[in-house]
């Protein structure tokens, strides 16, 4: 365990078995289960140790580790058991998951299997054709054809339900898709080549339609995978809203109650450390609350009784009582959310590259098929050969190489960013991506780190830091935790410690009296501006500066951004001062003060500009659905994360060009692709037209152009080709966990 | 010719053996955890053939 995660402290909010419950699914006989997500669990030492653990703790049945999606399964019984804070005691951060309803997990399965039997048919079948090819003839043929039908038939109806499906759809609705022609294709060469097998002709194409069928279920798979991967790992991160909270009756009854049945005027009980449930009135307690993930203001922001709160919001250093004003469903986060929806709306039907080409292909090939046709009857052919010339000539069009064009490269993009830690919700945000031309920044969580650090320390006394960070890491103010990581924590035992909500943290120890907090309450009598002050019996130990740190390689990215031709502005809910300043030391444009709505405005009437939006707060999020692309830091709000196209994991803001780079690389190689295939039709069609196709020619044909298509794909993969668009690249921290990932 | 009437059978028939066998695999949740299951063969201790939680 040693090797894998260094302890952390052990904060759990109270009520966490109830979320735990909540947070479960029902098995049989009163048995639950819970998914847990830990995303630092990276080799075998760590699955023994949290299966050993775990399996210890009083009503675990089974704990089984699942290292490809860093999760935990624990099936317990009876009163929930403390398995996050069993968990973060053994050093590994952990995060509930939502059941999974396995949903996804069955259509993986079903394209898995899709793709088995399709490999299974287009090899037993490719075997027998080599026996035609080779020059069996008569009843030899006949019954290799038969063979064939017999294999192909169970494959096409089980693996081509994928294909017909989707095209009935589209067909049905009046588009056209890549699977009309695909379906259109496999069907007919299906039933000329029974029709040949009953007459005893001499070319099926059995192996033709089963290949196709193997070959672009390949895409699909691996289409599916990389996605489900990103799926996986953007929801293992932490849930940042409450699932509920403690409601205190008027008899003084405290239980836990999920979030939708939170009424206006219930009294909620609400710890350190807690996010407000829906939006309230604080009834009795001082605190300080932190808004940044709501509204973008950085600095935390005092409660006391009357002041309204936000849903989202972080009750950081005093318990509260609030009394809600409002159903979770009227909430703020439900405003955010509906507000997203309609920004989606909006938001023109975005159409793929692949169906954009497909809504052109179709027809062309189609029309051609019948031109064929009617030119082979006006030259004297009889009905048969015409309609299987005609037949021949969609068979070599159906877009093999086509339909594996786009998702090859997005699969192989979608690689390539995973492995620098970018997550890729879906494959038509990176042709989205490669198509902007401005970024907007969110300030504080997106330029900045969201959260405050010393940039400038005072001692008046050797060991004055050690002090201060001993006292600090007894609470969970933003300020606290900064100056305890600043200082190793001298080993001192305090006889008490009292946070003052407003002020700072009050402690004891051999007779003196310590003091960390504001300068005009914890050092009266010396002038100091602003910061946090450290003093002992009313003597100046240390004076703290904070500060909002900016994003490692921020300049950088900024620089990159530019020399990529792209415009970067930022665009803030917090004051003024605070974002002129980021603006300044980062040489960009600003706005402040920017409200949910305008924000997405903003992002929305950017007249033919095509934006970029990097945000991470629940007020971004709406202006997130509204961009062109967006993305976001893993530390955003869950519905930020769940708009966000691409979502990045580590700290380095770096992701942000190189994402670009990636992006606008697979659309010169997708158009590449597209290019290939259609160089490849325009050779094959005339030797179809011809009635030169033969089943020999057609197979080979389709896996050459194939192979060119998916090679030509994989180049995306080699580093060179993204380097020149990135000048600089920091090592990353997390490089074991993300190689371990990837 | 008569070769035809066994041998294509046969072939045919590993064929489907090998296809059931990736699909049994697939179905027991033999795939679901690749990583994991490379780590597990180092551990000394052995464990119970159990099915994956969360399936009947």
């Amino acid at each position: 365990m040693g090797c894998c995660a260094v302890p952390i402290e052990p904060l759990a909010p109270p009520a966490a078995g109830e979320e735990l419950r909540l947070a479960s699914h029902a098995l049989d006989a009163g048995r639950r289960q819970s998914d847990i997500s830990v995303p630092t669990i990276h080799c075998g030492a760590c699955i023994r140790t949290i299966e050993e653990e775990l399996g210890r703790l009083p009503g675990v049945e089974h704990v089984r580790v699942n290292l490809s999606t860093k999760r935990v399964a624990v099936r317990w019984l009876g009163t929930p058991p403390p398995l996050l804070e069993a968990l973060r005691e053994l050093g590994f951060e952990a995060n509930l998951c939502d059941p999974d309803t396995g949903r996804h997990d069955a259509q993986f399965r079903q394209l898995i299997l899709a793709l088995a039997v399709a490999g299974f048919a287009a090899g037993n079948i490719m075997m027998l054709s080599i026996g035609v090819w080779a020059g069996a003839e008569d009843s030899s043929r006949t019954i290799l054809h038969a063979v064939s039908a017999l294999i192909a038939l169970p494959a096409l109806a089980y693996s081509g339900r994928v294909f017909f499906a989707s095209a009935w759809n589209a067909l049905r609705h009046g588009r056209t898709n890549m699977d009309v022609p695909i379906s259109i294709g496999v069907l007919l060469a299906f039933g000329l080549s029974v029709y040949e097998t009953i007459v005893h002709g001499a070319h099926a194409y059995f192996d033709a339609a089963t290949m196709l069928l193997f070959f672009l279920l390949i895409g699909r798979t691996l289409d599916h995978l990389m996605r489900e991967r990103a799926r996986v790992a953007v929801k293992g991160l932490a849930r940042l809203a409450a699932r509920g909270a403690m409601v205190v009756a008027p008899d003084g009854m405290r239980a836990y109650t999920p979030l939708a049945e939170i009424e206006p005027g219930m009294s909620v009980l609400l710890a350190a450390g807690e996010r407000v449930p829906v939006d309230a009135v604080v009834s009795e307690g001082r605190s300080e609350i932190d808004c940044s993930l709501v509204t973008g203001e950085s600095v935390p922001q005092p409660a006391v009784e009357g002041t309204r709160l936000q849903a989202g919001t972080l009750n950081l250093t005093g318990a509260l009582t609030v009394v809600a004003s409002s159903h979770a469903t009227d909430s703020f986060l439900a405003e955010m959310m509906r507000m997203m929806a309609a920004a989606e709306a909006s938001r023109s039907g975005y159409r793929g590259i692949a169906d954009r080409v497909a809504r052109y292909y179709a027809p062309v090939v189609h029309l051609t098929a019948l031109f064929t046709f009617a030119g082979w009857m006006l030259a004297g052919a009889d009905l048969h050969r015409a309609v299987t010339v005609a037949i021949a000539v969609l068979i070599i069009t159906c877009p093999c190489a086509l339909g594996l064009a786009v998702p090859m490269v997005q699969v192989a993009a979608a690689r390539r960013l995973f492995e620098s830690g970018i997550m890729v919700r879906d494959g038509a945000a990176l042709e989205r991506l490669a198509e902007i031309d401005g970024v907007v920044f969110d300030k504080t969580g997106t330029l900045t780190l969201g959260k405050p650090s010393v940039c400038k320390a005072q001692t008046f006394d050797p060991g004055a830091l050690g002090i201060a960070a001993a006292i600090a890491s007894h609470s969970r103010h933003p300020y606290s935790v900064a100056i305890a990581t600043a200082g190793e924590p001298a080993a001192m035992r305090f006889g008490h410690v009292r946070e003052i909500p407003g002020c700072g943290l009050e402690a004891s120890a051999g007779g003196s009296e310590y003091r960390l907090g504001r300068p005009d309450w914890a050092a009266a009598d010396h002038a100091l501006a602003d910061g946090v002050a450290c003093t002992k019996d009313g003597r100046l130990l240390a004076a703290f500066r904070l500060d909002d740190r900016l994003r490692q390689d921020s300049q950088a990215a900024i620089r990159s951004l530019r020399s990529q031709g792209l415009t970067v502005e930022i665009l803030s809910g917090d004051a003024d001062q605070a974002v002129g300043k980021v603006a300044k030391t980062l040489g960009i444009q600003h706005r402040s003060r920017v409200s949910p709505a305008s924000k997405a405005e903003y992002l929305a009437a950017a007249s033919g500009r095509k934006l970029l939006m990097v945000g991470d707060g629940l007020n971004d999020a709406p202006a997130l659905a509204a961009a062109h692309a967006s993305m976001a830091p893993a530390s955003a709000a869950d519905v930020g994360r769940n708009a966000a196209d691409l979502v990045f994991l580590r700290e380095s803001l770096m992701a942000v060009p190189r994402a670009i780079a990636v992006a606008r690389q697979a659309g010169r190689l997708t158009r590449q692709n597209v290019a290939l295939a259609v160089i490849y039709n325009a050779i094959a069609v005339p030797i179809a037209i011809a009635g030169e196709a033969t089943p020999l020619i057609a197979a080979a044909a389709m896996s050459l152009s194939s192979v060119l298509v998916v090679t030509n794909s994989l180049r995306l993969g080699t580093a060179a080709s993204v380097k020149k668009y990135t000048q600089r690249e920091s090592p990353a921290p997390a490089m074991a966990a993300e190689r371990s990932m990837a | 010719m008569i070769d035809y009437f066994y041998l294509i059978p046969i072939a045919i028939g590993l064929g489907v053996v090998t296809l059931g066998t990736f699909i049994w695999c697939l179905r027991s949740g033999q795939y679901d955890d690749l990583d994991g299951a490379a780590e597990r063969i180092l551990f000394e201790t052995d464990e119970e053939v159990s099915r994956p939680l969360g399936r009947k």
